[in-house]
């Protein structure tokens, strides 16, 4: 017998009018009934509310209010209705055996196996070309769904738009002096013509008044007139250094709260950043406007494989 | 009228035999398997207002004068995206309501996965022969978070842009390849070319709903196919199921519990507030709003990221950023391998071969539970440390403090969780009728002043004797009052 006979129809024994398991869950049919035809009522006022509201308060919380109590309500009365009033069972089902029988599992395997045998034995070079062709679609197919999505990152990694001269600009493309800053402020500066892109922003750093060099040792020349410059993306996930703490002269990255000491070249002091922020060398022209004394000494930004 | 249309179908389609067998399916009446439907019926709503969504939001990196009626931000410089995901919550009737909604329902939805899976886990539902099923769930998990995190990136304001910027560069972070994937996603270095926005809105609305509404199909499919497990009990057996029919009792409760479901989400919708995009402001690279958390089901990720230390490894060349790649891209993979493969880890060390149609109590399977626990314990811990600087100010404790304590946590509180989730199992065993449902008391005055207390009327379900013998289907069903019942009135029920 397979597994669908078991489901031929049969005619049941004679079940008695007072059979329990025919009764309502409920222990008074009455009051269940009368608990969802209200939550029913709810449910459909609730929907004419909604009705009514989006023509005349289109308030969202009216609009709410109406269609979710609406909604809640006939939902609560529906339920209501299967799980007290609805005949308690237990009913019950068998399972049936779902898998085949042996010799069912036998000729499949023998179907797949001979017939395969046939094809792969005695037409080899057919099996082989089809192989070999679909392969091949599969392959160049690839290329069109892949390499048609962006270009090749080449050296871009490593560059950012900032070259030796370079005027530092804000993001409304404005000069930025010498004087624009106090001691302890920061400003965030693009080169100009780049402003708002996203790999050449800088943080400059007012740290002192005063036209001592600053910063880390060895690089004694890469600030200027107690600013410095620091390429603003984390070397963590690239999130914006943006918070600067004057006090302990730490930029502090939100994101997972990498910490980096500026006057010890922007070193990572706490969290996951793993490299310093690169330095940008700085210099002020003679009219007192902020430029780069050349570019970064390596690619700004998260890691990736091709870095040295 | 139905009998006639019945059989032209018949005539055509054959419907009838599979039809009825499918109207009496049993569905075993217990609350942990509403789970699931909590899931397919946000499921039913995210596509809902998802649709009313997409006639609305415009995916474009465009940038536009914003014009529309929220006065902040009137004259600014917003992307086309921004710019109708702010007009949906402020210039089109019921369009907040959707959007609310949308992201409410998106927020349970993975949430019922999750306990839904979880009681999966426990019961071992998963056993043989419901493998196909556990994968096919895993995977709807999967997906459902990569579509969140897809969602929520769409309206380009400050918080998601920052999440995409932090996606791009855990993708950078793979070796050999990472530069490559990234460039070809995002149509260049970061930000890319302005393709990211219609890309990931396209694989949103249409690539990954098409995905899980046919795992959905093939989900819902095996389980009309293996039929329901169910909690052992009398008359319970690995031969059968007992429980309330298709139609109309389940049909009806489920039905029911859809509105309920919808109801829920549409309050919170309206209510609670979810993601204030005009708050935050349009996404500028070099902006950066403070405290930014992303939805709670990518918390586990960010908490992960957070807790590593910062090991980068270079050499030869070539950088490995293993303070990203690691957390990011290495831990999720492990974790959903485990998943992934936990019905046949378990099957391997149990060598256990047959067939399980009744599930497991937690406590029956000490090893399982404890295994589950630890998961559990490890997945909270990194969930919490994606707070960990909301926690230092809230505390007022040094964030190193607060960052030394996950590090430690995120290896102590699994194993800790194991022993002590393997123990509670075993107590629980020895302590005999635990967890039986308690008989009410009646307390009743009598008439000459004297306060009784009787035990109430047993009630299905206490195990007290009064459960059925299950019986089939019958073909129809007329609830008749036991008062109208006479003994006599026998009637033919023709199955
Ligand atoms: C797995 C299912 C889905 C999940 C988890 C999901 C999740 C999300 C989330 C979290 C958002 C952000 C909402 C916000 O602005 O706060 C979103 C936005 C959006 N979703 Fe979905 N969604 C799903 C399915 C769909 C479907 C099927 C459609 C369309 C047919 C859709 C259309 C949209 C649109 C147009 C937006 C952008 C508008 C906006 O942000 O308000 N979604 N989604
Ligand atoms: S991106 Fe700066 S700490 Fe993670």
């Amino acid at each position: 017998m397979s597994a669908e006979d078991d489901h031929s129809v049969s005619p049941l024994p004679p079940a008695a009018l007072d059979d329990p398991h025919l009764q309502p869950y409920a222990r008074r049919p009455e009051a269940a009934q009368t608990v969802a035809a209200v939550a029913m009522v709810i449910g459909f006022l609730g929907f004419i509310g909604f009705g009514v509201s989006y023509w005349v308060v289109a308030s969202t919380q009216w609009q709410a209010a109406t269609f979710g109590i609406g909604l809640f309500g006939f939902g609560f009365g529906v339920t209501a209705w299967g799980k007290y009033l609805m005949p308690q069972g237990p009913f019950v089902e068998e399972r049936h055996q779902f898998h085949s029988t042996e010799a069912e599992r036998d000729a499949m395997t023998a179907a797949v196996v001979e017939r395969g045998g046939m094809v792969v034995k005695r037409r080899k070079v057919l099996g082989g070309l089809f192989a070999l062709g679909s392969t091949a679609m599969g392959i160049v197919l690839l290329f069109p769904l892949l390499r048609s999505l962006g270009p090749k990152p080449g050296r871009t990694l490593f560059q950012t738009n900032w070259k030796k001269g370079s005027k530092a600009v804000t993001i409304n493309g404005r000069q930025v002096y010498e004087e624009d800053l106090e001691v302890g402020g920061v400003m965030t500066v693009f080169p100009e013509g780049f402003e708002g892109s996203s790999p050449d922003q800088v943080i400059l750093i007012r740290l002192a008044d005063t036209t001592q060099p600053l910063s880390a040792p060895g690089r004694t020349s890469w600030g200027v007139a107690g600013y410095v410059a620091y390429s603003k993306l984390c070397t963590h996930l690239g999130c914006p250094v943006g918070l600067y703490q004057e006090q302990t002269q730490q930029l502090v990255c939100p994101c997972h709260q990498s910490v980096f000491n500026v006057l010890a070249g922007a070193v990572p002091e706490f969290g996951p950043a793993p490299r310093p922020l690169p330095q940008l060398p700085i210099t002020v022209d003679a009219q007192g406007r902020l430029r780069a004394n050349g570019t970064f000494d390596q690619a700004v930004g998260p890691g990736f494989w091709e870095r040295p | 009228m139905i009998d006639e249309s019945l059989r032209w179908v018949d005539d055509r389609l054959g419907i009838a035999k599979g039809g009825r067998t499918f109207l009496d399916k049993i569905f075993p009446d217990h609350w942990s398997f509403m789970l699931g439907e909590i899931a397919l019926y946000s499921f039913v709503v995210l596509l809902g207002t998802g649709v009313f969504l997409s006639l609305y939001y415009v995916p474009s990196a465009h940038e536009i004068i914003y014009h529309g009626s929220y006065l902040p931000l009137r004259g600014q410089r917003v992307s086309e995206a921004y710019a109708s995901t702010v007009g949906l919550s402020f210039d089109v009737r019921s369009g907040l309501l959707m959007r609310q909604a949308h992201h409410w329902a998106a927020d349970i939805f993975v949430g019922a996965i999750a306990v839904h899976m979880a009681r999966v886990f426990f019961t071992g539902a998963f056993r043989k022969p419901r493998e196909f099923n556990w994968i096919v769930g895993v995977t709807m998990l999967i997906l459902a978070i990569v579509n969140g995190f897809l969602g929520y990136s769409l309206p380009d304001d400050l918080v998601s842009g920052t999440g995409i910027r932090i996606a791009y560069s855990i993708i950078e972070s793979v070796p050999l390849v990472g530069s490559y994937l990234a460039f070809f996603l995002f149509g260049g270095n970061y930000p890319g070319s302005g393709v990211i926005i219609p890309r990931f809105f396209i694989i949103h609305v249409l690539i990954v709903p098409l995905i899980l509404l046919g795992l959905l199909g093939a989900h819902l499919g095996l389980l009309v196919k293996q039929k329901h497990t169910q909690f052992p009990g009398k008359s319970k057996s690995e031969r059968n199921v007992v429980g309330s029919p298709m139609f109309p009792t389940f049909m009806a409760k489920t039905t029911g519990f859809l509105f309920m479901t919808t109801g829920v989400i549409f309050l919170l919708g309206g209510f609670v507030q979810i993601n204030p995009i005009w708050q935050f402001g349009q996404y500028e690279s070099y902006k950066i709003s403070y405290a930014v958390q992303p939805d709670w089901y990518m918390g586990w990720l960010d908490g992960a990221l957070r807790i590593m230390p910062s090991w980068e490894w270079v050499g030869w060349g070539h950088t490995i950023p293993l303070e990203v790649f690691l957390p990011a891209v290495i831990f999720p993979g492990i974790v959903f391998n485990i998943f992934y493969t936990w019905p046949f880890i378990e099957s391997r060390h149990t060598k256990d071969l047959a067939y399980h149609n009744l599930l497991d109590r937690p406590r029956d399977r000490p090893k399982r539970t404890a295994a589950g626990a630890a998961m559990l314990g490890l997945l909270g811990t990194v969930f919490f440390a994606s707070s960990t600087d909301v926690m230092a100010n809230f505390f007022d404790l040094p964030l190193m403090g607060v960052l030394w304590f996950f590090r430690i946590a995120v290896i102590v509180v699994p194993i800790v969780s194991y022993f002590l989730a393997y123990q509670i199992c075993n107590e629980l065993r020895q302590a005999e009728g635990l967890g039986k449902r308690k008989r009410a008391l009646a307390v009743t005055l009598t008439e000459s002043g004297e306060y009784r207390t009787e035990e109430s009327e047993p009630r299905p379900g206490d195990g007290a004797g009064v459960e059925l013998e299950p019986v089939p289907v019958p073909a129809f069903i007329d609830v008749v009052p036991p008062e109208l019942a006479t003994g006599e009135g026998v009637r033919r029920v023709m199955r």
